[in-house]
């Protein structure tokens, strides 16, 4: 206990010592996160010192090993040194898929020249990752996946075109799943493979969203010569490797979109209940119309009733008890309550939600009409609702095929 | 607050299980229908709860209660509701025991509450009347002075276990108009004062319920409970605390009905395979499933903010009842649509639970009366 007081009171004075004054209280969102890679381009300067500092300290991975670039934290540090950068308003040096899911693929499953080559370049910044899974013929049922990677002496030539490619046109190295064999059963040929995206034969094209926005892509692959060294745990039995992945994705889906409201709410009114307010208020302050009223408390109830859910999940983990069918359900309800609470948004602002741009619409009703846009795509991406609900059928109520 | 069980509760949670399944199957319900049982339910198993100490559970150690809490109330009465089993927990324990626990005198709370913990007496609360639907202050029972005591005149509907109560909690007003929250009165009338006439009556789930008509029925001063003139508020607190029981008892239920249904999706075949096979009906029973999670959340969170007297109680109470009422009966309605013809039948036993779920769904507040006061409860 004294020991991480001691830790706690070092890494504040360095932190303090080290940020650059002007990213304290920059915002840790993906639009305004720091994401590295050959493309980096940096708003605000003082973030690339930043960035430099705390890698060579292996604080933009701290509990990776020292050996790949991390800082070898263990969870209790590493929970301080989040701690104490909230504190100081400090976002993080480094954000992004290499840190958050091939980083810790890698770890897992990754060779040991892999993790010396790529894993110090993720902590570094200096390359930014992209995944390569979902195709346009191969959604939900992603195991059919025709990507295809035929062997020529030590290398793969691969020829195909992936869909949903976050972020690919600013990415410098794909992770992707490829058919390596059409003959066996079809998650049996598949393997997981890395390629770097300035090899010729690759390019991308961005896809417009209909909310006008989108860090979506496809990105095509034209016979690009990918070594065989490459390859991420064994020749066809990249499913495997995927399943971890996508796990890990679907957490961080339901993570972002409610597992921090938790059991203890602090604030009275949820932001919807006060847009509501606002602009349907009555003299008491209460939402006059009362059939509003009524689905903004279900909304209110259900998002609570969700977190004591999330909560009651970790409090389990958190005795020793192995994750229980509970936390099946976290993707589909969270996305789903999200997906409301824009809905219900949008008829909360009636008239002034069909704005597009321009004259006539303020900034934030245009901004919640973009993000109601944007959140149909929730209970599609990382795995759609419905193949979300067969997996509860199956796994959990264990209802046959 | 934690969500989990201790070991203890965990202990009692499977005792109360194997109990359930030895003593009190849906068979013994259908029984007590059809002969028109004259109590309703069964003495002898009441008097076996009262020496295994669950009527005591949340009543204090000076009155023979075993001191422990609504989280460990909360594991039984689940229990018990996978059965749906008709002992009067929740007009002795819940509310005739809790107006005592919370506002009786010492007095008070030795003569009444150590004979129903022990399983000899049945306690319960006439509150509801004809025009008050679900608001607890809309009370026209009157309540005059006469002498240093009372007269009481008035009716209530759909009294638990009226017809066997050895004491009646009755919320009467004793100034104030009809509607107003101040100017409410609990008062104890004892069996078979006169000017008291209860009528037993018959709801679709076939429990206990009775219609109590008070004509000038004489109380002593003694048997006011709290402070004249404001009951209403302590009456409030007992029905979050009685809304918390019956919500444990609702998720007992709907994870049997949702339970027995996921087996008969497994088992009946329709078109040469298993109808559990069918993705229509696959993905309608798994959003029975997240309900019936939802709801266990809910529930253990409200049972803890009885026992750590959260000032959150109020909303999570309104919380939990609002998601039992409204999963029940989708559960309720589900388990019958999926069973098809036979659900349809008395002889199965999934219209018990539907039935239940209807009386359960309506009492102390259905999910939109509840939504309203979350929304009233949190500023708008």
């Amino acid at each position: 206990m004294a020991e991480l007081e001691t830790f706690r009171r070092e890494t504040r004075d360095w932190l303090m010592k080290t940020a650059p004054p002007d990213i304290v209280g920059l915002p840790a969102n993906d639009l305004e996160g720091n994401w590295g890679g050959r493309k980096a381009s940096y708003a605000v300067p003082g973030m690339k010192t930043w960035l430099l500092h705390m890698a060579e300290r292996g604080w933009t991975a701290p509990t990776w090993p020292k050996e790949y670039g991390g800082g070898a934290l263990s969870p209790a540090e590493a929970k301080v040194l989040s701690q104490e950068m909230a504190k100081l308003r400090l976002p993080p040096p480094l954000i992004g898929f290499g840190l958050t899911m091939i980083g810790p693929t890698l770890l897992q499953y990754g060779n040991e020249e892999q993790k010396r080559e790529h894993l110090g370049r993720i902590c570094r910044g200096e390359i930014r990752w992209c995944q390569g899974y979902s195709e346009p013929g191969a959604g939900s049922d992603l195991a059919s996946l025709q990507t295809k990677a035929v062997r020529d002496g030590d290398d793969y030539i691969i020829t195909g075109t992936k869909i949903w490619t976050s972020y690919a046109d600013k990415s410098d190295w794909i992770f992707a799943l490829v058919r390596t064999d059409p003959g066996a059963k079809k998650q049996d040929g598949i393997t997981f493979i890395l390629i770097d995206m300035q090899t010729p034969g690759v390019s991308v094209r961005p896809i417009l969203l209909i909310s006008g926005k989108s860090p979506f892509c496809e990105t095509h692959f034209e016979n690009v010569r990918v070594p065989v060294r490459n390859v991420v745990h064994k020749i066809n039995a990249g499913w495997t490797v995927a399943k971890a992945l996508l796990g890990h994705e679907r957490s961080m889906i339901a993570d972002a979109f409610g597992g921090g409201g938790g059991g203890q709410r602090t604030a009275r009114m949820s932001a919807l209940a006060s847009l509501a307010c606002e602009k349907l208020g009555d003299a008491d302050g209460r939402i006059a119309d009362s059939v509003l009223r009524d689905r903004v408390a279900l909304e209110d109830m259900d998002t609570r009733a969700f977190g004591l859910t999330v909560q009651r999940a970790k409090d389990s983990a958190k005795a020793g008890h192995r994750p229980g069918p509970e936390s099946s359900i976290f993707k589909v309800y969270a996305t789903e309550l999200n997906m409301r609470r824009h809905e219900l948004m949008m008829q909360t602002l009636g008239p002034s939600g069909v704005g597009w741009e321009g004259p006539g619409f303020n900034e934030s009703d245009l901004e919640t009409t973009r993000d109601w846009l944007r959140s149909r795509g929730n209970s599609i991406e990382g795995g759609t609702s419905e193949v979300q609900l067969n997996i509860i059928a199956k796994r959990v109520l264990g209802l046959p095929d | 607050m934690e969500l989990i069980l201790t070991e203890d509760q965990e202990l009692l949670a499977k005792t109360a299980a194997d109990f359930v399944s030895e003593h009190s199957p849906v068979s013994r319900v259908r029984k007590l229908r059809d002969t028109k049982d004259p109590v309703g339910f069964s003495r002898e198993l009441w008097k076996q709860m009262a020496e295994l100490g669950w009527l005591g559970i949340p009543f204090p150690e000076s009155v023979g209660g075993a001191g422990m809490g609504f989280a460990e109330l909360a594991v039984v009465l689940e229990a018990l509701g996978r059965t749906l089993a008709p002992e009067p927990f929740l007009s002795t324990v819940l509310l005739g025991g809790q107006v005592l626990e919370l506002g009786g005198s010492e007095a008070q709370q030795k003569e009444w509450l150590s004979p129903l913990v022990n399983g000899d007496c049945i306690l319960t609360a006439a509150y509801q009347e004809p025009r008050s639907r679900y608001e607890l202050h809309r009370v026209a029972t009157r309540a005059e002075r006469s002498g240093d005591g009372w007269r009481l005149s008035g009716e209530k509907v759909q009294v638990l276990d009226g017809h066997v109560a050895d004491g009646l909690v009755v919320v009467a007003r004793t100034s104030g108009g009809e509607r107003e929250a101040q100017g409410i009165t609990l008062f104890l009338v004892r069996k078979g004062t006169p000017g008291l006439e209860i009528t037993r009556q018959w709801r679709v789930d076939s429990r206990n319920a009775a219609l109590v008509k008070l004509s000038r029925v004489a109380v002593g001063p003694s048997d006011v409970i709290g402070k004249v003139d404001e009951g209403g508020e302590l009456f409030e607190k007992v029905v979050d605390r009685a809304i918390v029981g019956l919500s444990s008892e609702m998720l007992g239920s709907m994870e049997e009905a949702a339970a027995s249904t996921f087996k008969y999706l497994k088992t009946r075949v329709q078109f040469g395979v298993p109808i559990g096979s069918f993705q229509a009906l696959k993905h309608r029973a798994a959003r029975m499933y997240i309900e019936l999670e939802l709801s266990r959340s809910a529930v253990m969170a409200a049972a803890r903010a009885v026992d750590e007297d959260h000032p959150e109680l109020p909303k999570l109470a309104s919380l939990v009842k609002a998601r039992c009422s409204d999963a029940g009966i989708l559960i309720a309605n589900e388990a019958v649509q999926m069973h098809g013809g036979v659900g349809m039948t008395d002889e199965y036993d999934v219209g018990f639970y539907l039935k239940r779920a209807r009386v359960a769904e309506i009492m102390f507040g259905d999910a939109s009366h509840h939504r309203e006061r979350w929304a009233r409860l949190s500023g708008y």
